[in-house]
């Protein structure tokens, strides 16, 4: 055997020996001492980094909450009500569940209800017509119907339908991490508390236009006309620049409002279809046909 | 060799369709429409109120900042209503809308066309003439002029620079101005450069307006200090960067003023509305206005009266021509579409341009293929498709790092580039986030 092969030998040893010896005092000197309980929470988290509580990722989250004295302000809007209470548990802290909240798109300006006035010729994201026009509706508040929101969506829980050219929320998928609010440049999409057997009621419009410039550019336009307000027991709607809001804490979910308003401008959602309403309609439709008769 | 900027520029057709119309005094329009927010900076406050008589010439609204000029009646009559009218991009403007009477001028006002060749003026009358004028830029930026005019401390003007460029295709606004009312223009000229304390000016035209550039050349003879340079025909040479380049050779800095480099730019346009502000009291109530396309059967250069709707001009060219795709305000490179034609003109309107609908749509968006045409053609030495990518990935950090507010959005890369790319569309609104951006920090 070649005395080579043991010099390598020993020489290589010593090297490691050596680098793992500086090494141990490196690592000594350079120690970060994390608190396990960080560890413990991101577990704890459903770990997809969307951002949703305000914070860089489901780590950022965590290492936020375990320096937090008090964590009452702090929600993962993409886990359910119990995971924040066993995370305050970890914590020593207490904590109520918070009402789940869902993504709600404010707009119903289809193509039908909402005529186009001019072309646009631009690129096709609603971030750069936002920057360049009102939108080629008469309506300058609505939806532009590129899908920035749907491109932001991380969740798969939006969708572009093809027929109305606005975008529709899938309830089950979507977990109101509020991506979608962020990307709108219009400030459509909104959200809003979950509601009793996922039930809600909500204006879907924007338009902060008088009345008969919001009713000429959108059929379904809120024309601020306040019978909603009047018509509300529990003081729940309010009305600003010419457009009514509905407070989703106060509204008690009667669908008062839903039959009052004039242009249908309030919507409501997953509610069982109501019998006088139907009536209502028959009778209208006979009375139609009479007149076709006559 | 003549002169031009070095970097990039491109050189579309030129169609100058009107460049032999003279200009003609557009008929008052029966109600004006009066935008209160005309310039660069804080909209004018109206002191005005409805059922006011007003006179030609009368302010109606007030500068309301330090970036802000005052706007003036340009016709005479009864104030209807002080209302948000719909603009060019659709969104409601606050506007003073006049029911034409008559045409009845504040006597103050000297309407003879004789020339004034009286320069004896104190710098500080000139510069608050252009103010109490409400002159702003019109050659498209509409900045307040008082400003430029007042050089802040610690800087020195070295040169005056008149923009005669007019390198938009299509346009002829400025052209016909310098060849009707160039003795006029020259004086405009000389009182600036009075205001700014400078002993240097120079007339940059582009080599396709010969007739301009030699009338100019007979005048100046009687006017020291002022030369005019003929300038090789390339776009955008009437940026004010690009201008100061092709005439002396000198580079504005990255974000910063032309008068780091000693030089102040006006367009011959608020030259001429400078001439008429201090020697013939004349606030700026009108301007020149070119309008044309390939269909308008009679392409003219117009003078109207601020607030005149645009429908009104388009009726005067000929009318409205039935394959009309497109109405921009402006240049074909720089201009905006219109959303209505019920728009009126402003301060900042060069020109209206009609496009037939086979010359106004886009075509179909394609993959980048790298060619670098872009690059090429750059004239502030951006990477456009660079500054697209980042822009769509929002790294707003990167848009930043790559100069993106350097952009003058002249529009050659997106003009120039083979795969019909949005590059100005995305570039604008990089733009305007880091814009944000940089704001907020500052805060």
């Amino acid at each position: 055997m070649s005395i080579t092969i043991i010099y390598t030998i020993i020489s290589l040893s010593a090297l490691g020996v050596t680098a793992a010896i500086i090494l141990y005092f490196v690592a000594q000197k350079f120690k970060v001492v994390e608190d396990p309980r960080i560890d413990q929470v991101e577990e704890m988290l459903p770990g997809a980094n969307c951002g949703g509580c305000g914070f860089p990722g489901c780590r950022g989250f965590a290492d936020a909450l375990v320096k937090a004295d008090d964590i009452s302000n702090y929600n993962c809007p993409v886990s359910d009500a119990q995971a924040m209470v066993d995370i305050a548990g970890v914590l020593g802290h207490e904590a109520t569940a918070a009402d789940p909240k869902i993504a709600v798109v404010r707009c119903n300006g289809t193509c039908d209800n909402r005529k186009s006035v001019n072309n646009y010729d631009g690129a096709k994201t609603c971030s750069i017509e936002a920057a360049l026009y009102a939108g080629d509706t008469g309506c300058s508040f609505g939806c532009f119907g590129h899908g920035d929101c749907v491109d932001a969506c991380t969740f798969d829980a939006m969708y572009m339908d093809s027929k109305t050219g606005l975008p529709v929320i899938i309830d089950d998928k979507c977990v109101a991490c509020g991506a979608c609010v962020k990307a709108c440049p219009k400030n459509i999409i909104e959200l809003r508390n979950k509601g009793k057997k996922d039930r809600r009621i909500f204006v879907s419009c924007v338009n902060e236009d008088k009345g008969g410039p919001a009713k000429k550019a959108c059929s379904v336009a809120c024309i601020g006309c306040g019978k909603c307000v009047k018509v509300c027991p529990f003081d729940a709607i309010t009305i600003e620049n010419n457009l009514a809001y509905i407070d989703y804490n106060k509204c008690k979910l009667c669908r008062k409002c839903v039959v009052e308003c004039p242009t249908n401008a309030i919507h409501e959602l997953n509610f069982p279809p109501r019998k006088p309403v139907a009536e209502k309609t028959e009778a209208v439709i006979k009375e139609n046909s009479t007149e076709n008769k006559d | 060799m003549l002169k031009t900027f070095k970097k990039g520029g491109v050189h579309p057709a030129e169609n100058k369709l009107s460049a032999n119309a003279p200009i003609v005094t557009a008929e008052i329009p029966k109600t004006a429409t009066i935008p209160l927010g005309q310039h660069i900076g804080a909209p004018a406050s109206p002191i005005v109120k409805k059922g006011d008589q007003v006179k030609v010439g009368q302010v109606i609204a007030q500068s309301s900042g330090f970036v802000s000029a005052n706007i003036h009646s340009s016709v005479s009559g009864t104030v209807a209503k002080i209302d948000d009218i719909i603009d060019a991009t659709g969104f409601k403007k606050p506007c003073i809308i006049i029911t034409v009477e008559g045409d009845e001028w504040l006597e103050e006002i000297n309407r003879s066309s004789d020339i004034d060749k009286n320069l004896n003026h104190k710098s500080a009358d000139i510069i608050n003439k252009v103010k109490e004028a409400g002159i702003v830029g019109l050659g498209g930026a509409t900045f307040p002029s008082h400003i430029k005019l007042s050089v802040p401390p610690g800087k020195t003007a070295e040169v005056l620079l008149i923009n005669g460029v007019e390198c938009e295709p299509y346009l002829t606004a400025d052209h016909r101005l310098m060849l009707e009312k160039g003795e006029e223009m020259i004086i405009g000229t000389k009182l600036l450069m009075i205001a700014l304390g400078v002993s240097k000016g120079a007339i940059g035209i582009e080599n396709n307006k010969p007739d301009a550039i030699k009338h100019l050349q007979e005048i100046v003879k009687n006017y020291e200090g002022i030369e005019v340079v003929p300038l090789k025909v390339k776009y955008p040479q009437g940026g004010e960067k690009q201008l100061i380049k092709a005439v002396i050779n000198r580079e504005v800095p990255s974000g910063t003023l032309p008068i780091e480099v000693g030089a102040v730019v006006h367009n011959v346009g608020t030259a001429f509305a400078v001439y008429e502000a201090v020697q013939k009291n004349k606030p700026l109530l009108e301007r020149v206005v070119t309008v044309t396309g390939k269909s308008v059967s009679n392409p003219s250069n117009f003078m109207v009266r601020i607030g005149t709707p645009t429908t009104q001009l388009i009726e005067a060219a000929g009318g409205l021509p039935q394959d009309t795709g497109k109405v921009v305000s402006g240049g074909p490179m720089m201009g905006k579409a219109l959303s209505n034609l019920g728009v009126p003109i402003t301060k900042g309107s060069s020109g209206v341009l009609l496009f037939k609908k086979d010359e106004a749509s886009r075509r179909l968006i394609q993959p980048c293929i790298r060619c670098a045409k872009c690059v090429t053609v750059c004239p502030m030495g951006l990477e456009p498709y660079l500054l697209m990518n980042q822009t769509e990935m929002q790294n707003w950090e990167e848009v930043e790092n790559n100069r993106t507010m350097d952009c003058i959005e002249c529009g050659s890369c997106m003009y120039t580039c083979p795969a019909d790319r949005p590059l100005l569309d995305y570039i604008r609104l990089g733009k305007s986030t880091v814009g944000n951006i940089i704001r907020s920090r500052k805060q």
